[in-house]
């Protein structure tokens, strides 16, 4: 339908899309190596070398993996639970698992204060064990937790939906048990939609910032992750490792995008 | 392997809508039978029942006189054979046909090399043995077809259960696969159920046809009885083309309300009634009556078409037998070979 | 059992024991502890918190700005889908890979990125300040903010829609004489209209809870760009957990509110379309 009467709207429909894609995306993303790599690449490494950083992502990369395990355990088991069988109460329980993405992260930290801060319900029970959630690990890897959880039942269920259960009842006849019917039929044919959304878990769970910040106590070197820190370096007019650190979560979140358009092309190709 | 249903219903999920309604069945060891049926008469639902893929339902489901799901009763004796074949698209063809076998607990299972023969063998058969290593996704219907049912066959079922099997393919295989599969049920002994809305498959393949229709057995008989004495008027019509003469019964006399239709006698009580005849057994009378042709022409398969006017209406006739009517001359329809359904709603 | 026999497949005891679980611990039980958090300490202090004329300007702030963004996105993410989808132009699966961009990276960047570029000094900043406009520390530079933010939402939204509008119905009305511009206002955007407003809703509730990339931005000046989130975290600051929730659950139940409000609005819209359908 490209006649020559179309190529001038055509062409000027690009020209905005490639303004707007620079403007509001790409450029946002070149400043953040332009300031990192003001003083050179050896100052924007040194910034990450240093303890309190190190700290800091090792703290980030624990969170993560403990993060992502249980999400991707939890949203296999729901999105199977919700796409091969047919109950009663099923679009309530979808609404459940989604709805953390419409809560604000502040309040995604929140919550876990009202459990387990001082004044919460378990608080006292908590201290008089010697134990503390809030403001310590716990409380973040929690928080996380609530931030990160729809996103592999959301990538899964639409995949596994369009799926059916009609080569789990084969297995099932062919005498096949729950288990390998799952790990042997379901989830390989499901791999990629599967590995999107272990990613985007992933990076969600390395970049949040509002939930942990309001559950983390901002000890630098104890309950800092990596996003928390970029806040005390850029506040401290650090400007430099502060951007260093952005950039090495930019960049894991480049690699993601990469890697999660490289599955759904492979998904896709895949016939119905 | 028999199978037996007894006021066998099943509701929609959810409603309480009859799927299935006071299903009486009996598949004897070794039988061939289709399901035949408009779509949803409830041809699908019934095979997935026998296949145990319905577990809430009210009546008796008996394999080999045991129920359903009942512990003594084999596992892995059923073969599913889907509409839409349900291949495992990311394995190969040959882990697709193994897949059976590959779950069995270990200690019923095959070794590896006895797996792969087994492979191997059913590759033969289904005379695919170059695509163990093709992917469901390059291969053509009928191929994966025959993948399905290699499938199905490897963990060496009594009891094979069909689901439209040759919905999607072309007339030419189509014929192929069913020829072969009638020999396959007869060379390895099986009990087949096949479903499909395709009567004349069902004809052609076959010792007994079960035509459904909203829930219900309509019919269950062979193809000469279902030719010769159809149950109801549905069973007729689905069997074949049918013309319909609606009139009354006047003192032992069928009387069409179609003036070029000639009345003949009957045995059936005074009223209003149809009369359901194929096309083929309707004679034409010469000199008796106003209908004429219109055009006539012979159909590739051999059989004479005419376009007939009547008084009232046109009429389609097909038959085997060419008529010495000529054209312009007037002649009555014998309809006396027609069938009266005495217990019509 | 009549409940565990339901199922053909087997393995639904286990999983939905495992998804109720997670369910229940991780959303319904800390959920529960916020919405009954504000009673405890009386109606009295829940009125005394929504009376502060400081957290209306905030929920103004935060409200305003989100719907000035998602509606300044809207344009953009139809433009950007229609790109994708139809035009095609060489380089689109770069455009493509970038619209997750800003899903991905951590907002926490995003703010100290964007007050950079948009600050006295940046880029952006330095342009725009000599066409007189101040963004950072303004609420425009909140809706900057929250329109980087937005953007993936609307896109990914319409585009799938978008690519399974049948081609036939395009030609049709082609050949039928509508101009381009009728055949985009008449037959598309009816088409599109659903998911646009799905989109629009998905990309307003982040928007109104949004806080990483914002608070770098926005100065936080009370009653001009403090937003509600922000004020939550002020509150807890000063350990009063009362107010914190309390404005925690107003956020949370407005914000859910407009959601069920897009939805139904969404429901309206598509029914319009089966409707015209059946004409």
């Amino acid at each position: 339908m490209t006649t020559a009467r179309f190529s001038i709207s055509r062409f000027l429909l690009c020209g905005c899309s490639y303004a707007v894609v620079l403007l509001m995306l790409l450029l946002p993303l070149v400043l953040i190596f332009t300031e990192a790599l003001r003083q050179g690449l050896s100052a924007a490494v040194s910034a990450l070398l240093e303890p309190d950083a190190l700290a800091a992502i090792r703290l980030t990369a624990f969170v993560t993996v403990i993060v992502t395990v249980t999400n991707t355990l939890g949203g296999i088991a729901a999105a199977w639970c919700l796409t091969k069988y047919s109950f009663a109460g099923k679009r309530f329980l979808i609404m459940l698992i989604e709805l953390p993405i419409s809560v604000s992260p502040v309040i995604a930290g929140l919550i876990w204060l009202l459990l387990f801060g001082q004044e919460g319900w378990w608080g006292n029970w908590l201290a008089a064990h010697n134990m503390q959630i809030a403001f310590a690990v716990p409380g973040i890897v929690l928080a996380t937790l609530f931030v990160t959880f729809p996103y592999v039942t959301r990538t899964l269920m639409p995949y596994m939906e369009q799926q059916g259960r009609d080569a789990e009842e084969a297995a099932f006849l062919l005498g096949a048990n729950f288990w390998q019917t799952l790990w042997q039929v379901t989830l390989p044919d499901a791999r990629w939609a599967l590995l999107s959304g272990i990613l985007l878990t992933t990076a969600r769970a390395i970049g949040e910032f509002g939930a942990v910040s309001v559950v983390s106590g901002h000890i630098p070197g104890v309950t800092e992750t990596m996003p928390l820190h970029i806040e005390t370096l850029y506040n401290g007019y650090q400007t430099v490792a502060a951007f260093s650190m952005a950039a090495l979560l930019a960049l894991c979140a480049m690699s993601t995008v990469l890697l999660r358009t490289l599955f759904e092309h492979s998904f896709r190709k895949q016939p119905s | 392997m028999s199978v037996n249903l007894h006021s066998f219903t099943q509701y929609a999920p959810g409603s309480s809508r009859k799927i299935l309604d006071n299903i009486n069945l009996t598949v004897e060891d070794g039988a061939f039978i289709a399901l035949v049926g408009p779509s949803g008469a409830g041809k699908t639902s019934l095979l997935r029942a026998i296949g145990g893929l319905s577990p809430v339902y009210a009546g008796q489901l008996l394999i080999d006189d045991l129920p359903i799901g009942h512990s003594d009763l084999p596992k892995r004796k059923t073969g599913f054979v889907f509409q839409n074949y349900a291949l495992f698209r990311h394995m190969s063809v040959a882990r697709n046909i193994s897949f059976g076998l590959d779950v069995l607990p270990r200690k019923q299972r095959p070794d590896r090399a006895a797996i792969t023969a087994r492979v191997q063998d059913l590759l033969e058969l289904i005379q695919l043995p170059h695509l163990a290593d093709a992917r469901p996704d390059q291969l053509s219907g009928g191929q994966r077809q025959r993948v399905a049912l290699a499938r199905a066959l490897a963990t060496e079922p009594k009891l094979l259960l069909l689901d439209e099997p040759f919905g999607a393919l072309d007339p030419i295989v189509r014929r192929t696969i069913r020829r072969w599969l009638r020999e396959l049920h007869d060379k390895l002994g099986l009990t087949t159920i096949l479903v499909t809305h395709d009567h004349e498959e069902a004809l052609d393949i076959a010792d007994r046809l079960v035509v459904m229709q909203d829930g219900r057995i309509v019919q269950d008989a062979d193809a000469t009885t279902l030719n010769t004495s159809p149950q109801t008027p549905f069973v007729m019509q689905f069997l074949g083309e049918t013309l319909e003469f609606a009139g009354k019964i006047q003192d032992g006399q069928f009387i069409p309300e179609d003036t070029d239709a000639l009345p003949f006698p009957v045995s059936e009580k005074n009223g209003k009634t149809i009369v359901f005849i194929r096309p083929c057994d309707v004679q034409f009378i010469s000199g008796k009556g106003m209908a004429h042709i219109l055009s006539r022409s012979r159909n590739p398969n051999g059989l004479y078409h005419y376009a007939v006017q009547t008084t009232q209406r046109a009429l389609d006739i097909t038959t085997p037998m060419p008529t010495e009517i000529s054209e312009g001359e007037q002649f009555g329809l014998d309809i006396s070979h027609g069938k009266i359904f005495s217990n019509l709603p | 059992m009549f409940f565990l026999r339901r199922h053909t497949l087997p393995g639904f005891p286990l999983t939905f024991g495992i998804t109720l679980l997670w369910v229940g611990l991780l959303v319904i039980l800390p959920l529960l502890a916020l919405l009954l958090r504000p009673w405890q300490d009386g109606t009295a202090a829940i009125l005394q918190t929504l009376h502060d004329p400081r957290v209306f300007a905030a929920f103004r702030v935060s409200f305003g700005c989100a719907l000035f963004a998602a509606l300044l996105d809207l344009p953009l993410g139809i433009l950007l889908a229609w790109t994708l989808v139809r035009l095609r132009p060489p380089g689109y699966k770069i455009i493509n890979a970038c619209i997750d961009l800003p899903f991905a990276i951590p907002t926490a960047v995003t703010g100290i990125t964007l007050a950079t570029l948009y600050g006295p000094n940046g880029w952006m900043g330095k342009l725009l300040a000599h066409a007189g406009l101040q963004v950072a520390f303004t609420p425009t530079g909140i809706v900057i903010a929250l329109m980087f933010v937005g953007l993936p939402f609307l896109v990914r939204t319409i585009e799938p829609v978008l690519q399974n509008f049948p081609s036939e119905v395009e030609e049709a009305a082609f050949l039928l004489g509508a101009t381009p511009f009728q055949k985009f206002y008449r037959v598309i955007l009816p088409a599109i209209l659903p998911a646009t407003l799905s989109g629009f809703g998905l990309a307003f509730a982040r928007c109104i809870g949004e806080y990483g990339s914002v608070i770098f931005i926005a100065g936080n000046q009370p009653f001009r760009s403090e937003i509600a989130p922000l004020l939550i975290v002020m509150r807890l600051q000063e350990f009063d957990y009362s107010g914190a929730t309390t404005i925690a659950v107003m956020l949370l139940l407005t914000a859910l509110l407009c959601l069920g409000g897009v939805s139904f609005l969404r429901l309206r819209a598509s029914r319009g379309l089966i409707m015209e359908e059946t004409k």
